[in-house]
């Protein structure tokens, strides 16, 4: 088990500029998530740390050894492919052991391990199976068997779970992250289902266009977006993004929003000095659907609650929540009221901003104002 | 207006049926036609073939020239049969397969697995192998076997043998392995396993239909080969395509029609049982490559 470090790591493909210097870090067993739209470098980063992809430039450290120019099996690293890649011409024992023959270690010992991972993962069964005869959970068991038995320092998962169905993903899922909480080995997991980022991680990182939107923990990254990009990409529905104005009246701050046919709603702006410079401007006000609520569904809890009529056009029940949609800013907004809330359609409703969960981003850099 | 009823269309199916049929045993007994003519020509003695009827079968049956064409009858200066040449054809047909084969797989694995800056050029270059008329290179590699001190040998016939397969053997090689996952390549690195591990123990056990298809492909060809053979081999070396040739074309003494069928069909019997046995594995080999699963 170790820490790993990444330092400023630049990776190119001919001229092209894949990873435009990275930095993470994550503690010994913690669980990285790299997640990302396609394209974005969340793979090549994983595949650079490895050691199949050569880096251009910066530093890689597993604990305190800098794995620059090291082979990939003296990393003490463990993949889980996104294919699974079993070899096909091996029964799962044999997928298993192989490693550990390369490895030169005796039969004896194999046999010990091999029996301990399949115990741990309910795939005793199936030892003697080759690849093809199994199904897919199966075969993702398998995978995750033959990165156990090496007893990493680091895993490394690669979209494991996008090619299981709806309902096996949310199971292996939680074998996952039990998995994880078990072993406590420090894992690096690639994927672009923000859900799964969010529940597995205790650290986020997410990418775009080779540039490390954010770094943070799961909690900062859904309530504390750095910009927009990382407020649109994490949570579903993501957050309504509404373009509005700044204006001070009578001394106080508060962001001005169009609404349906020429109405506006104006709302309460935290007093910073960062946010009086752009008084006057255009700002874009951010909020996550269940910030948007009815008034007897807003959070009790909450310090700072506003009301506003707003027009409703569109409800969509979704049986635990019904979406209202209403026109904020020239978008459609959607707000997250409770499933038996009434909602009148083509009319003003009330609807309640939970401030104190509310964020501000400036249009032009895409960045937070704090 | 009729309307046509299902006995009429049951009945013009079966008589396309039929016409089918006759149509496919007419061309199968086309087909067979030669390979009747040299096996019963082959059981007659040569005074019935001189009287009769080519396509008649045998009278009395007689397997001397099969015996004859084997061990017995004059071929160059001396009256040793078929048999020392057909021997030479299988040490020189074995290792130039195995050889060759081998090497189509590693350049194969190399070039799709480990591609290098201009490993597509060089690949283009390979392919050129497969198009270059062999006897533009007669008279260089002629001169090459002479400076290895190859000339005349069984080993030299191997090499150019080799040489001139692995085109081919590249190409079936390199167009199996393209569609071969390389996440399974990776994850053997990071099991630890090194180049030639990768290759034993990943990509040659799953390489079988392909194997199939270049093993027969190399053995028939290099079986079958007579110009490089009359060019390169010496008189221990010669190969049974020569030799066949050497028997038919001598022009002493009197024809012996029945003796040649039998040595043709010896000549040719290896490459018959190759295709007889694993014919259909070379068709399943190469679709193999074209339709996944």
């Amino acid at each position: 088990m170790a820490s790993l470090t990444i330092d400023n790591l630049v990776k190119s493909f001919g001229s092209v500029d894949v990873l435009k210097g990275i930095n993470l870090e994550i503690e010994d067993g913690g669980f990285l998530v790299l997640v990302g739209p396609s394209g974005c470098g969340k793979s090549t980063l994983l595949n650079c740390i490895a050691g199949l992809e050569k880096i251009t430039s910066g530093e890689i450290r597993i604990g305190d050894r800098n794995v620059e120019g090291l082979h990939p099996s003296k990393r003490d690293i463990a993949m889980v492919f996104q294919s699974y890649a079993l070899y096909p011409n091996m029964t799962v024992r044999g997928n298993i052991s192989f490693g550990m023959e390369i490895r030169g270690i005796d039969k004896v010992e194999r046999d010990k391990a091999i029996q301990e991972v399949a115990d741990m993962l309910q795939i005793g069964n199936l030892l003697d199976r080759k690849p093809s005869q199994l199904s897919g959970g199966q075969r993702q068991r398998v995978a995750m068997g033959r990165a156990l038995v090496r007893h990493p320092q680091v895993f490394l998962f690669d979209e494991p779970l996008s090619n299981l169905d709806a309902k096996l993903r949310v199971d292996m899922r939680t074998e996952i992250k039990r998995l994880h909480n078990r072993m406590a080995t420090t894992i690096v997991y690639v994927t672009h289902d923000q859900i799964e980022a969010l529940t597995l991680a205790t650290k986020i990182a997410v990418l775009e266009a080779g540039y490390l939107q954010q770094f943070g923990t799961p909690d900062e990254i859904y309530n504390d977006p750095a910009n927009m990009f990382v407020a649109d990409f994490m949570g579903s529905p993501s957050m309504n993004l509404i373009n509005g104005t700044l204006e001070q009246v009578d001394g106080s701050l508060q962001v001005r929003i169009e609404g349906h046919g020429g109405s506006s709603i104006a709302l309460p702006v935290p007093e910073t000095d960062e946010m009086r410079a752009h008084v006057g401007g255009p700002i874009v006000f951010g909020i996550r659907p269940e910030a948007m609520t009815d008034p007897d569904g807003a959070d009790r809890t909450s310090p700072h609650i506003e009301t506003r009529d707003c027009f409703i056009e569109v409800s969509q029940p979704a049986g635990s929540d019904t979406f209202a949609l209403t026109p904020l800013g020239g978008k459609e907004c959607i707000a997250r009221f409770r499933a038996d809330a009434r909602i009148e359609l083509g009319a003003f409703s009330p609807i309640s901003f939970n401030m104190a969960k509310a964020v501000y981003f400036d249009p032009a850099t895409t960045k937070r104002i704090r | 207006m009729s309307i046509p009823s299902q006995d009429n269309a049951i009945q013009s199916g079966r008589l396309m049926r039929v016409a089918i049929y006759v149509l496919l045993i007419f061309f199968v007994i086309y087909y067979l036609l030669p390979l009747w003519v040299m096996v019963s020509n082959s059981l007659k003695t040569l005074d019935e073939i001189r009287g009769g009827d080519m396509l008649a079968p045998p009278k009395d049956i007689t397997f001397e020239p099969w015996r004859q064409a084997w061990s017995q009858t004059q071929i160059g200066v001396e009256a040793t049969g078929l048999k020392p040449y057909f021997l030479n054809s299988i040490i020189m047909v074995v290792p130039a397969v195995t050889l060759s084969t081998f090497l189509g797989a590693l350049n194969g694995y190399v070039l799709t697995k480990w591609a290098f800056r201009g490993s597509n050029l060089v690949f283009g270059l390979m392919l050129l192998a497969c198009f270059i008329p062999f006897q533009i290179v007669l008279i260089p590699m002629a001169r090459i076997l002479g400076m290895l001190g190859l000339a005349g040998t069984l080993g030299g016939l191997i090499l150019v043998h080799t040489v001139y397969g692995l085109g081919f053997t590249t190409l079936f090689f390199r167009n199996y392995y393209a569609a071969f996952p390389t996440e399974l390549v990776r994850a053997a690195q990071i099991d630890g396993a090194s180049f030639f591990q990768v290759f034993w123990r990943i990509l040659v056990p799953s390489s079988g239909p392909i194997f199939v298809v270049t093993i027969i492909w190399q053995f028939t060809n290099v079986w079958n080969d007579f110009l490089f053979g009359a060019s390169f081999s010496g008189y221990e070396s010669t190969p049974i395509t020569v030799a066949l040739n050497n028997l038919v074309n001598s022009s002493t003494g009197v024809k012996e029609y029945n003796v040649h069928f039998a040595g043709a069909i010896l000549a040719a019997l290896p490459t018959l049982i190759v295709y007889i046995v694993s014919g259909r594995y070379f068709v399943r080999g190469l679709m193999a490559g074209a339709v996944k699963g």
